[in-house]
């Protein structure tokens, strides 16, 4: 309960709270007070909605370890972030995606070159009402859902009601990547788009809250921000299964379909103190907090 | 003297300079939308501009769905907000006694000062739900929601603005009509309101305004679905409107992309949208004055 309260209030109040209250608690602390000048410049990361609440545990754990180097962790999507990084005003990007080609020449054109680290791996939760008798779904009758071609549970073994589509909104890294690996079931040249009636909301707590309280509801979102009161489906390939679960077996033995990789990326080969930080994320501490947060730590 | 004329000429210029540095501002908005956006008519044909698709990303610009959602929102805000906020601001000047005035207006205004995220945070959790069992619509995020909270945000302006119109009609004008044998309803429908006219018709555009304008509560609350409305039953089913989806995608966009400049378009039409409201507000109200004008001389 106090994870899932501890999300919702980094999501919603991230910015705003991270910009008011990191200067004042940092400049609370005895340490920085006599010396804060010279290195008190926070190192800027900023990026996918995804990794925030890990970024924003690991830059906590860093500072408190190191209580001279601070972290700003800002959230607003994967394509902010790496944004943020070709117009210098972040030192890390966090990502959920690979960078995109037109983006590292922009980068490039700024004299800045991304280097990219995988920092963890994610499953996508397909997410229905706990109310809801259907269990399990393929990878094509998502598709199927989500393209329009599909509108009423009874289609796929439920009740008789309309389904409504949710979805994050298309600068969200996970909304890539769901129209790439479900709805074009990764055929490079599949021009399919999300249906028209698709939802988009804003924030994982939009989802979250929808289908919560909603029967009709089908939403998706990182298996880090799946809360007890919804239901997760199993999800399979092909109509002869076998259906898995996301958890975290089952992604890193690569069994369950709707995994990637979560990236950051800094500009240029990093050094100094972002050197350590990448180095220390990569290490065993760091990666138990992924695990601790509902990610899959890298192995 | 010499020194007080000083002052004078002081205080002076930085009052004109006020009011100049406001039509100034206006004009340097209006001239960065243009400059900003006419990349975006050069790289959109006109008939993609008015297609039926809007999905960004894909290459997809049609405007069509988001002009119709924001429309669809505002004029559902409309209807709700401005009977309801003229019948209060009678209430509040006409009937209720002077006491209840004093505690109703400022407690009516309080509502103002609500942030739009709050009220876009509780609509989401606690009025989409309500909306959805009570119509029976497949979700409880549509723009009937959306309508309803900003009907909600525009009243305090409306009834605000309204109530001190009304109250700045003379006394002597409901005396009169009293005195010549009007009841009270006659006297507040057919003297009152004709003479407070103006400052009712700025009422309600301020009220607009605000509805149009709003982008928070609007992206929490309508599903931000790009699909056209065609009927009046789909008041009941998600709309993505156009403020929300700047708002949601200017942060994303590379600089200079068609879908940056495309953004821009959408920006200068609600400028235009807005414009025109408040145009045809100004020439109803000069005509009335004018009309008035010759009927005291």
């Amino acid at each position: 309960m106090t994870r899932y309260l501890s999300q919702t209030v980094a999501r919603i109040a991230k910015t705003i709270l991270l910009l008011l209250l990191l200067p004042l608690i940092t400049s609370c602390l005895p340490a920085n007070s006599g010396r804060a000048t010279a290195g008190a410049k926070p190192i800027q990361n900023i990026g996918s909605d995804t990794l925030v609440n890990v970024a924003l545990a690991w830059a906590e754990e860093y500072n408190r370890q190191h209580p001279d180097i601070q972290i700003s962790v800002t959230g607003g999507g994967s394509g902010t972030g790496l944004a943020a990084l070709i117009n210098g005003t972040a030192k890390i990007a966090n990502a959920s995606r690979q960078i995109k080609p037109e983006e590292r020449a922009a980068g490039e054109a700024n004299g800045i070159s991304p280097v990219e680290y995988v920092v963890a791996r994610d499953a996508i939760a397909i997410v229905v009402h706990p109310g809801n008798p259907v269990d399990q779904l393929t990878i094509a009758q998502l598709s199927d859902i989500y393209r329009g071609e599909i509108t009423n549970w009874r289609e796929v073994g439920g009740e008789n009601r309309p389904i409504v589509l949710l979805s994050r909104e298309t600068n969200s890294g996970t909304h890539v990547y769901f129209l790439e690996t479900v709805i074009r079931q990764n055929q490079k040249d599949s021009t399919a788009l999300f249906s028209p009636d698709t939802l988009l909301l804003p924030s994982s707590e939009g989802i979250s809250a929808e289908v919560r309280q909603n029967p009709n509801a089908l939403g998706y979102d990182g298996l880090g921000y799946v809360t007890p009161d919804q239901k997760v489906l199993a999800v399979s390939l092909g109509p002869e299964g076998p259906y898995v679960l996301p958890t975290i077996q089952t992604v890193n033995d690569l069994s369950y379909p709707i995994a990637r990789d979560l990236y950051m990326y800094t500009s240029g080969q990093p050094t100094g103190l972002v050197a350590d930080y990448l180095s220390w994320i990569l290490g065993p501490e760091a990666q138990t907090i992924v695990a601790n947060l509902g990610f899959v730590p890298l192995q | 003297m010499k020194k007080s004329s000083w002052w004078e000429f002081g205080i002076e210029r930085a009052v004109q300079l006020a009011g100049v540095s406001a039509i100034v501002f206006v004009i340097l908005i209006l001239l960065f939308l243009i400059r900003e956006s006419v990349p975006g008519f050069a790289d959109v044909s006109p008939g993609e501009l008015l297609g039926e698709r809007w999905y960004p990303t894909e290459g997809r610009y049609g405007l069509l769905p988001l002009i119709a959602g924001s429309l669809l929102v505002v004029l559902g805000a409309a209807v709700m907000a401005l009977p309801l906020g003229l019948a209060t601001a009678i209430f509040v000047a006409e009937v209720s006694p002077r006491w209840a005035r004093e505690v109703l207006k400022p407690l009516i205004e309080v509502l103002a000062g609500i942030p739009s995220v709050v009220l876009g945070f509780i609509g989401m959790l606690v009025l989409a739900p309500s909306v959805r069992i009570l119509t029976g619509a497949p979700t409880g995020l549509t723009a009937f929601t959306g309508s309803l909270l900003l009907a909600l945000m525009a009243l305090p302006t409306i009834v605000s603005v309204a109530e001190d119109a009304i109250d700045a009609v003379p006394k002597s004008y409901r005396d009169g009509a009293l005195a010549l044998g009007a009841t009270r309803w006659q006297t507040t429908w057919r003297v009152v309101l004709p003479a407070a006219r103006s400052g009712i018709l700025t009422a309600m555009m301020l009220g607009i305004g605000r509805a149009i304008g709003e982008t928070m509560t609007v992206m929490m609350v309508t599903g931000n679905a790009a699909r056209i409305p065609k009927r009046i039953g789909d008041l009941f089913y998600p709309v993505r409107t156009m403020t929300a989806t700047i708002a949601a995608e200017m942060g994303e966009v590379a600089q200079a992309s068609t879908h940056y400049h495309v953004l821009f378009v959408i920006g200068i039409s609600l400028f235009l949208i807005s414009f025109l409201i408040n145009l045809a507000a100004a020439i109803v109200v000069f005509r009335q004055a004018r009309r008035s004008e010759r009927v005291l001389s």
